[in-house]
C-alpha cells in the first residue's frame, strides 16, 4: 500500500502535482488522465528522479522520498517508461540481469532471470540482442525487468504505446499476473482505455496536477468529471 | 499448470545458454591463431624497425582501449589519455631508477597511481557530458604537458622528479630481464597488452558492463534498475586510466627515454579520432585503432611519405566512418568481407546461389 499525502511538485511557475493526496491499496491500480495531467511526474517523484516541493509518499510503512534514487531499485520500486528503454546493446538476459543483480535480494540470478523473461512470454533465446527486437518485444524486456527479483511497486508507464491491438491483449495478460506473480503494488498509466479496464480493479484520475476521481475502475470512468475532463464539456 | 509450464519454459531456456554457439568458437579460435602468429611468427618476419613499430602498436592498443571503454561502452568523451599515458609512463619510470623491483610489480604501481590520478580527472564527468567534459579533459592533458615540460621525466636523478639536469651520462630506463632484447620486449608487450583486453572483457561481460551500457543509451533507465551511476562512471576512468597507466609502464621500456614532447596534448584528439575509425565498442576496434596509430605512420615514414598526410587522412577516415560505418571499422570490414564473400560464392557457383541466399541474413 502506498499513501500519497499533499504531494506538489512545482516547474518554476507551472504546479504538476497539485496537493495530490490518493491511496493505492494493492494489485493492479489504473491511473489516467490527460496529457499533461501529471502521470509521468507522479512516476518520476516516485523513482527519485524529481523532488517535490511539499507532500510525503509512505509505501509500505516506509518514507520512499528519503531514499536514494538508485537505491529504490533495490528497495522494491520498479518501473517502465513512457518511451520504451530497453538497453539496446545488451542481450535480454542482460537486460533483466542488470536489474537483478542491483536489487541484491539472493537467490540464484540465473533462475530469476530466466523466469522473469518467460513470465513475460518472451519465447525467445534470452541471449538476443535486444537492438533485433521488435517494438512490442521490448516492451516485454521492460516489463521482464520490473518483475524480476522481488519488487514491492511496479509502476508501468504508457506499456501499450504505440503497440498493435494483438500484442496490447497479450501484454495485459501479463500485467494482469503480476500482483500474483510478485505481489507488488501495481500502477498503469495508460491512454488506452480498454486496457486500463481489463487490467486495474481501482482507478485514480489526475486532472492539471489534481486528483479529481479515484475508486473502482468502472465507476470512474463513469464519473460526470472523468468524462468531462476527457472530452471536455459542451459550452451552454 | 502456469508453473509447469514456466518452469518447462525456462529450463530450455537454460539449456539453450548452456551451449556455447559454434560463432563463438570460431571467433576464438581465430583470437588464439592471431595471437600466437603475433607472439612467435611476427618478431622472425619482421625487422627491427617494424618490430618496435609492433611494440608501439601493442601500447597504443592498450591506450585504445581504455579510451573505448570510456567513449564506447559509458558515452563519456575523454581528450586527456595521452596525458594519462604520460603519467603511466612517469610513474613507471621513476619507480625503475629509484628501486630494484620486477618490472610487472613496476607496471601493477604505475597502473594503481595512474588509477587514482585519472578517477580524479574523471570527476567533472559526474557533472558534465559530452562537449563539456571534452574540453575539461583536453585542459588536463595541457596542464600535463606543462608540467612535463617544465618538470621533465625521471632520467636516474635524486629527489621526487628524478631529473639529474643534464643530458649527457643519461642512464636508459630499464626493461624486464627477461625481455631485453626489441623481439624480447615485444613479446612482453604483447603479453601485457592480452592480459589489459582480458581484464576489460571480463568487466565488459559482467556487471559493470551492463551498467555502463545502461548508463550510455539511459541514465534515468539505469537509475530505475538500481544502479549508482556516479560509481560506475567513477569505475569506468579507474579502469581506463590503470590499463593506460600499465601501457605507460611498457611505454616506458620500450622507449629507454623519456621526453614530454612525446605526449603532446593534440596527440589525445588524433587517438579519439582512430579509436573512432577502429570502432569504439569493439574491443578488435582498440587493435585496429593501434594500428592506424602506430604503424601507419612507420610505414609512411619508411616509403618516405610526410606524416602530414597522416593527419589528413585521420581526418577524413573520421568523417567516412561516421557517416558511412558508426561502429568503426571492426565491425564494417568484417560485414563487407561476408558481402564481398558471398558474391564471390555466387559467381563461382551459380547454381548454389539460391541457398547462399536463403542462409543470408
Amino acid at each position: 500500500m502506498i499513501v500519497v499525502t499533499d504531494l506538489t511538485v512545482r516547474f518554476g511557475g507551472v504546479t504538476s502535482l497539485d496537493r495530490m493526496s490518493v491511496t493505492f491499496e494493492s494489485g493492479t491500480c489504473g491511473l489516467i488522465g490527460p496529457n499533461g495531467a501529471g502521470k509521468t511526474t507522479f512516476f518520476n517523484v516516485l523513482s527519485g528522479f524529481i523532488r517535490p516541493s511539499s507532500g510525503t509518499v509512505t509505501a509500505f510503512g516506509e518514507n520512499l522520498l528519503s531514499m536514494v534514487h538508485y537505491r529504490r531499485a533495490r528497495w522494491g520500486v520498479r518501473r517502465t517508461f513512457q518511451t520504451e528503454q530497453a538497453i539496446e546493446e545488451l542481450s535480454v538476459y542482460d537486460n533483466v540481469a542488470m536489474v537483478q543483480e542491483h536489487s541484491h535480494r539472493g537467490g540464484s540470478r540465473r533462475d530469476d532471470v530466466l523466469s522473469a523473461i518467460s513470465f513475460v512470454g518472451l519465447d525467445i533465446d534470452p541471449r538476443t540482442a535486444v537492438q533485433t527486437l521488435g517494438a512490442g518485444q521490448r516492451r516485454l524486456v521492460e516489463v521482464a525487468r520490473a518483475v524480476v527479483g522481488r519488487p514491492r511497486l511496479v509502476l508501468l508507464d504508457e506499456p501499450a504505446a504505440g503497440l498493435p491491438d494483438a500484442e496490447t491483449g497479450n501484454l495485459a495478460a501479463v500485467i494482469r499476473q503480476i500482483p500474483a506473480r510478485t505481489g507488488a503494488l501495481t500502477i498503469l498509466v495508460d491512454h488506452d482505455m480498454s486496457l486500463v479496464s481489463a487490467c486495474c480493479e481501482t482507478t485514480a484520475v489526475l486532472d492539471f496536477g489534481e486528483l479529481i476521481a479515484s475508486g473502482p475502475t468502472a465507476d470512474v470512468l463513469r464519473d460526470e468529471r472523468v468524462v468531462s475532463a476527457y472530452l471536455g464539456t459542451e459550452a451552454a | 499448470m502456469l508453473e509447469t509450464t514456466e518452469v518447462a519454459a525456462s529450463t530450455r531456456h537454460r539449456t539453450r545458454l548452456r551451449r556455447p554457439a559454434t560463432r563463438t568458437l570460431v571467433r576464438g579460435g581465430v583470437i588464439v591463431v592471431l595471437l600466437l602468429f603475433a607472439l612467435l611468427a611476427l618478431p622472425q618476419l619482421l625487422s627491427l624497425y617494424y618490430v618496435d613499430a609492433m611494440t608501439e602498436v601493442a601500447i597504443y592498443a592498450v591506450v585504445s582501449l581504455g579510451l573505448g571503454v570510456l567513449v564506447g561502452r559509458v558515452g563519456l568523451v575523454s581528450l586527456g589519455q595521452i596525458a594519462v599515458l604520460a603519467v603511466g609512463a612517469w610513474v613507471a619510470a621513476r619507480l625503475l631508477f629509484a628501486t630494484t623491483q620486477p618490472y610487472p610489480l613496476v607496471l601493477l604501481e604505475a597502473g594503481l597511481v595512474t588509477m587514482a590520478i585519472g578517477t580524479i580527472i574523471g570527476l567533472p564527468a559526474l557533472r558534465l557530458r559530452g562537449l563539456y567534459l571534452a574540453l575539461i579533459t583536453l585542459m588536463v592533458a595541457g596542464a600535463v604537458a606543462i608540467v612535463l615540460a617544465s618538470t621533465n621525466f625521471p632520467n636516474g636523478g635524486h629527489g621526487f622528479f628524478g631529473y639529474n639536469g643534464s643530458l649527457v651520462n643519461i642512464p636508459p630506463i630499464r626493461r624486464p630481464s627477461i625481455a631485453t632484447s626489441d623481439p624480447a620486449y615485444y613479446r612482453y608487450a604483447v603479453v601485457v597488452a592480452i592480459l589489459m583486453f582480458l581484464l576489460v572483457f571480463v568487466h565488459i561481460r559482467t556487471r559493470p558492463g551492463r551498467a555502463w551500457s545502461a548508463i550510455r543509451q539511459s541514465e534515468p533507465a539505469a537509475l530505475a534498475a538500481g544502479i549508482n551511476t556516479t560509481m560506475y562512471k567513477l569505475w569506468a576512468f579507474a579502469l581506463a586510466s590503470f590499463v593506460t597507466g600499465v601501457a605507460g609502464g611498457v611505454y616506458a621500456g620500450a622507449a629507454h627515454y623519456l621526453y614530454s614532447i612525446d605526449f603532446p596534448a593534440q596527440n589525445s584528439i588524433i587517438l579519439l579520432a582512430v579509436v573512432l575509425m577502429g570502432g569504439a565498442y569493439s574491443l578488435w576496434g582498440a587493435v585496429v585503432a593501434g594500428l592506424l596509430s602506430q604503424l601507419l605512420p612507420a610505414l609512411l615514414n619508411n616509403w618516405g611519405v610526410s606524416n602530414d598526410w597522416l593527419t589528413i587522412l585521420f581526418g577524413i577516415g573520421v568523417v567516412q566512418v561516421l557517416t558511412t560505418a558508426p561502429r568503426g571499422l571492426a565491425d564494417q570490414v568484417p560485414k563487407d568481407l561476408a558481402r564481398l564473400g558471398l558474391l564471390l560464392a555466387r559467381l563461382v557457383h551459380r547454381p548454389a546461389a539460391t541457398t547462399a541466399e536463403g542462409e543470408a541474413p
